[in-house]
C-alpha cells in the first residue's frame, strides 16, 4: 500500500470528494470539491470511480515524498507545473495526464494558473476514513478528511490499493479555464426582500472578489443592495450558490463549506453548471450576475454533464516521447520537458 | 367565494408555496415567522417526502418554517417533484408533547456564562432569575443547523428576548448556552457567535460517528437543570470517558 508523506502542505490542500450529503438536516454542511469538474476528471485521468477523495490545492500545490509503492497521479482544474524528482534527476509535467511516480521519488506542484483551485487525484484514492458517507474535509467542524483540517508538513496519507498497468492517460483538450465574468443565477427565495432598484443593481452591475473569499464564501465588492423589507429573515435553509444579502447590501456567494441554515436574505443562486466557475474565482476577479429560469438551468446542466463525459471519453493514452509535436506543445502554452509516458523504468 | 370543507385543504400545496433555490433546490414555505404549528408541518412534510422516495430526491433541510428540498437536476426536474409532493396530504397539524425530554445539565454565569450579568441588568431582572426563568422553561427542539448540532430551541420567556450581540465573539466555547431573541442554542463545537452566553454544558450535542450524529431530534423536548461547577466538572469527566448517560425526563 502506497502512501504520500507531505514535505510542504501548500496554502490550503484539503482532502475533498463530491460531498457528504444526507446529515444537512443535522446540521453537517456538504463541503466537497470547489471545482467538482476537476475531481471529476482528475479521477478519470487516474481510473478512479467520480467521486474517490483527491487532493483539492489552492493557489499552490502540495510536495510529497511517494512510499512503499509506487502511484499514478493526475493534476486537473488548472494549469501548473508538475515536478517529479528521481535522485538526482527531476523532469516537470503538466496537468491533465497522468504521472506515474515511483516510490522514493519526490513531487512539487508549484503555483496554480487559470484557477485558484486545482484537483490532485492518486490512483485507489486518498483513504482517510468515510465519517458520514465522505471524505471530504469539515475545516469548520473538525472532521473528515485528515483530522478535519488543512495538509501540514510531515503528514502521512495512506493510498487505496489501485491496478498501474494500463498506459497513462491524458486530455487531448482541456476545458478552457477562460470566464467571460458571467455567473448565471436564479432569482429567489428571497428576492422580494428587495426593492426593484435592488434588483437592477443586482443585475446591472459588476461585483469584485473581494480578499474575504474562502471554501464557506466569497464576499463581493460593489453597488451595495437596497432592501424592500430587511436582511434578516426568518433562517431557512441554504443551498450551494445561494447569494446571501446581509444588513451592509453587499452580496456573498456562498461556497461547499456554506452552513446549513442561515438567517439573512438570498437574493438568488448561482446555478449549479456555473458553481466550478464561482469555486475557481481569486481575489480581484470582476463577475456580473444574469438571471435564468429553472428549466434553462437545468438544461445547462444537462450539457454540463455531457460536456464532462465527452471529455473522459476523449482520455487517451499518452504520446511515446517521438511523436510529441513539441511546437504544437510550446503553442498550446504547456510547460517544456513533458517527454515521457510512464517513468516506472 | 363561501369557505367549505375540502378534501383537499391539508394538500402540501394548499398549506405551502414553493419558491425557486437555484436548480438543485427548492423550498416549501408554510408561512413566516416562528410558530409551532408551522414548524410541526415542516417536520411532517419532511417525514413524508422521505417515505416517499421519489427518484432525483437527494435530502430535505428542515427549518422553522419552510422545508428546503434538495435533488439531483441530472435525475429529476423541479417542475415534476413539486406537481408530485404538491399533492402529498399532509393531515392535520398537531402540536403534541414532546415525546422525549432531555434534561441538560448547565453552569450558568461567571466564565461558564459571560453575558448572565448584562443580560440581566438589560432585561432588569436579577442573574437568578434569568436562569431560573431559562431553566424554568421547556423548549422544543425546532431546526438543527448553522454548525453541526447546533439546536434552535424555542421558545424563549419574553422577558429574555434580546437582539444578538452587536460585535460577535471570535470564538465561542463549545458547550455554550447561549440565548438570542426568541431562541436558545448550545455551541457543539468551538466556532465564531453572537448570541449571548449565559451557561455551559459538559455534554456533547454531536458526534459525526454517531448514527445520527446528533443527540436532539426535531420535536424533542430541552430543559436545563442548573448545575455547580463541581458536578460540572464531574459531568465533563464522565463524558470524556465515555460514562455519562443523558438524562431524560419521562415524556407525555
Amino acid at each position: 500500500m502506497s502512501a504520500l508523506l507531505v514535505t510542504q502542505p501548500g496554502p490550503q490542500t484539503t482532502v475533498q470528494d463530491l460531498g457528504r450529503t444526507g446529515a444537512q438536516a443535522y446540521g453537517v454542511p456538504v463541503c466537497g470539491a470547489l471545482d467538482p469538474v476537476a475531481l471529476r476528471l482528475a479521477n478519470a485521468l487516474v481510473g478512479n470511480d467520480p467521486g474517490a477523495a483527491a487532493l483539492e490545492c489552492r493557489l499552490i500545490g502540495p510536495a510529497f515524498t511517494v512510499e512503499e509503492a509506487p502511484v499514478r497521479i493526475a493534476l486537473a482544474g488548472a494549469e501548473a507545473a508538475i515536478d517529479v524528482t528521481r535522485g538526482d534527476e527531476t523532469r516537470s509535467y503538466p496537468a491533465w495526464r497522468a504521472i506515474d511516480v515511483p516510490a522514493g521519488a519526490g513531487v512539487r506542484i508549484g503555483p496554480l494558473r487559470g484557477s485558484g483551485t486545482a484537483v490532485l487525484a492518486v490512483t485507489g484514492g486518498v483513504e482517510v476514513p468515510a465519517v458520514l458517507n465522505s471524505r471530504a474535509t469539515d475545516l469548520k467542524g473538525g472532521f473528515g478528511g485528515l483530522d478535519g483540517r488543512a495538509l501540514k508538513a510531515g503528514d502521512r496519507l495512506p493510498i487505496g490499493a489501485g491496478t498501474l498497468g494500463s498506459p497513462c492517460l491524458e486530455l487531448p483538450h482541456p476545458p478552457a479555464l477562460g470566464f467571460d465574468g458571467a455567473l448565471r443565477v436564479v432569482l429567489g427565495p428571497q428576492d422580494d426582500a428587495f426593492t426593484e432598484a435592488g434588483l437592477a443593481t443586482f443585475l446591472g452591475s459588476a461585483y469584485r472578489v473581494s480578499r474575504e473569499a474562502d471554501r464557506m464564501g466569497i464576499r463581493l465588492e460593489g453597488a451595495p443592495l437596497a432592501f424592500r423589507t430587511s436582511a434578516d429573515i426568518t433562517s431557512d435553509g441554504i443551498t450551494t450558490g445561494a447569494i446571501q444579502v446581509p444588513g451592509s447590501g453587499l452580496p456573498i456567494v456562498l461556497l461547499a463549506d456554506h452552513q446549513t441554515v442561515g438567517g439573512y436574505a438570498k437574493i438568488a443562486t448561482v446555478i449549479s453548471a456555473d458553481l466550478p466557475h464561482a469555486g475557481r474565482l481569486l481575489p480581484g476577479a470582476e463577475i456580473r450576475f444574469q438571471a435564468v429560469g429553472i428549466a434553462e438551468a437545468e438544461a445547462a446542466r444537462r450539457a454540463l454533464e455531457r460536456e464532462i463525459l465527452g471529455l473522459i471519453a476523449s482520455m487517451t493514452p499518452v504520446r511515446a516521447a517521438a511523436e510529441i509535436d513539441l511546437a504544437a506543445l510550446y503553442s498550446a502554452n504547456l510547460i517544456s520537458g513533458a517527454v515521457s509516458a510512464c517513468d516506472l523504468d | 367565494m363561501v369557505a367549505t370543507f375540502s378534501p383537499d385543504g391539508n394538500r402540501l400545496d394548499r398549506l405551502a408555496r414553493f419558491l425557486c433555490v437555484g436548480d438543485t433546490a427548492f423550498a416549501i414555505e408554510f408561512g413566516t415567522g416562528i410558530d409551532p404549528v408551522l414548524n410541526a408541518r415542516v417536520h411532517r412534510a419532511a417525514a413524508l417526502i422521505r417515505e416517499a422516495a421519489m427518484a432525483g430526491v437527494v435530502e430535505t433541510v428542515p427549518s422553522f418554517r419552510s422545508l428546503l428540498v434538495h435533488y439531483d437536476p441530472l435525475a429529476t426536474s423541479a417542475a415534476a417533484l413539486r406537481e408530485a409532493m404538491g399533492e402529498i396530504d399532509l393531515g392535520e397539524a398537531v402540536v403534541s408533547a414532546p415525546e422525549r425530554v432531555w434534561v441538560i445539565p448547565a453552569l450558568y454565569g461567571g466564565e461558564a456564562g459571560p453575558d448572565l450579568e448584562e443580560v440581566a441588568s438589560a432585561t432588569g431582572l436579577s442573574p437568578e432569575e434569568v436562569v431560573s426563568r431559562h431553566a424554568g422553561t421547556l423548549f422544543r427542539v425546532y431546526v438543527q443547523g448553522f454548525l453541526p448540532g447546533f439546536a434552535y430551541l424555542g421558545v424563549l420567556p419574553p422577558e429574555l428576548e434580546l437582539p444578538r450581540l452587536a460585535t460577535p465573539r471570535v470564538r465561542v466555547p463549545p458547550g455554550s448556552v447561549a440565548i438570542a431573541q426568541r431562541m436558545s442554542g448550545i455551541y457543539p463545537v468551538e466556532s465564531p457567535g453572537g448570541w449571548r452566553l449565559i451557561g455551559n454544558t459538559p455534554l456533547r450535542l454531536f458526534d459525526a460517528g454517531w448514527t445520527p450524529p446528533t443527540l436532539f431530534a426535531p420535536g424533542d423536548g430541552v430543559r436545563f437543570r442548573p448545575v455547580d461547577a463541581g458536578e460540572h466538572a464531574a459531568i465533563r469527566a464522565a463524558v470524556a470517558r465515555g460514562d455519562y448517560a443523558p438524562e431524560q425526563e419521562a415524556g407525555r
